[in-house]
């Protein structure tokens, strides 16, 4: 299977108080678990079931998924970003891991 | 026992009714169950919801579907063909820049999109688009 890799882009900077736009896309392929493979047996489900974006640790988005969403899931949404930090991105899978990728930036 | 042409075309008609109606009702139980747990119960109003789908989707596997609603603090989106309705739900946090999303989704056939948003007040709004599917999503 073909490694499960995020990627995320965020300006590496903003003023004070701006609202940013915020776009990841996680590599990942949603079985759903409505498919069946070549001899009739259906293929497990394994998806992404909940991504999580937050800034120094207070939440901006968060969102439940079920298999309907595409394979290689893509969320663009906005934060507000207050000041200088990090942003923190989760996804969970269905057999319990969860992928991570960070963002820092910048004030000015 | 004589059966007519037309009798027994009766009959056919109404066993294909008999056919359709029970997945056609399942489908829609299941999408107004989600509503109902997610609403728990209160009335929804029209509009104040922005919900942008393309009119017509070529590949069902990937419709990109972008979510908006002043004011709200959650936002469940529903497909009421697929082989079950939910499709995602998203919690605005303090730090969310609006009440907006985009991702992208699967369709196994024409179908509604429906989405409700939850306000700050505890109100529900919703909006609907049907999106033209032209191959599905589901196939394996």
């Amino acid at each position: 299977m073909a490694k499960i890799k995020p990627r995320v882009k965020v300006p590496s900077k903003a003023e004070a108080g701006e609202v940013i736009t915020i776009k990841t896309l996680i590599s990942h392929p949603m079985e759903s678990g409505q498919r069946k493979d070549k001899s009739g047996n259906p293929i497990p489900r394994k998806i992404i079931n909940k991504f999580v974006a937050s800034f120094n640790g207070q939440e901006v988005i968060s969102a439940d998924l079920a298999p309907a969403v595409s394979s290689n899931p893509y969320f663009q949404f906005e934060a507000k970003v207050p000041e200088a930090g990090e942003f923190l991105f989760q996804w969970t899978d269905d057999d319990g891991s969860v992928y991570e990728a960070k963002k820092k930036i910048k004030i000015g | 026992m004589n059966i007519t042409r037309r009798e027994a075309l009766l009959i056919g008609a109404g066993g294909a009714v008999m056919l359709a109606l029970p997945s056609i009702a399942q489908a829609k139980g299941l999408t107004e169950e989600a509503i109902a747990s997610f609403t728990g119960g209160a009335p929804i109003a029209e509009g104040g919801v922005d919900l942008n789908t393309p009119e017509i989707a070529e590949n069902g596997n990937t419709v990109p579907v972008e979510v908006s609603a002043e004011g709200a603090t959650a936002i469940l989106l529903l497909a009421d063909g697929n082989p079950t309705p939910g499709v995602a739900t998203f919690h605005f946090g303090p730090l969310a820049g609006s009440s907006s999303a985009s991702t992208r989704i699967r369709l196994s056939k024409t179908q509604n999109v429906v989405a409700i948003a939850k306000m700050a007040d505890g109100s529900f709004a919703k909006a609907t688009r049907e999106v033209k599917v032209t191959i599905g999503g589901c196939g394996g």
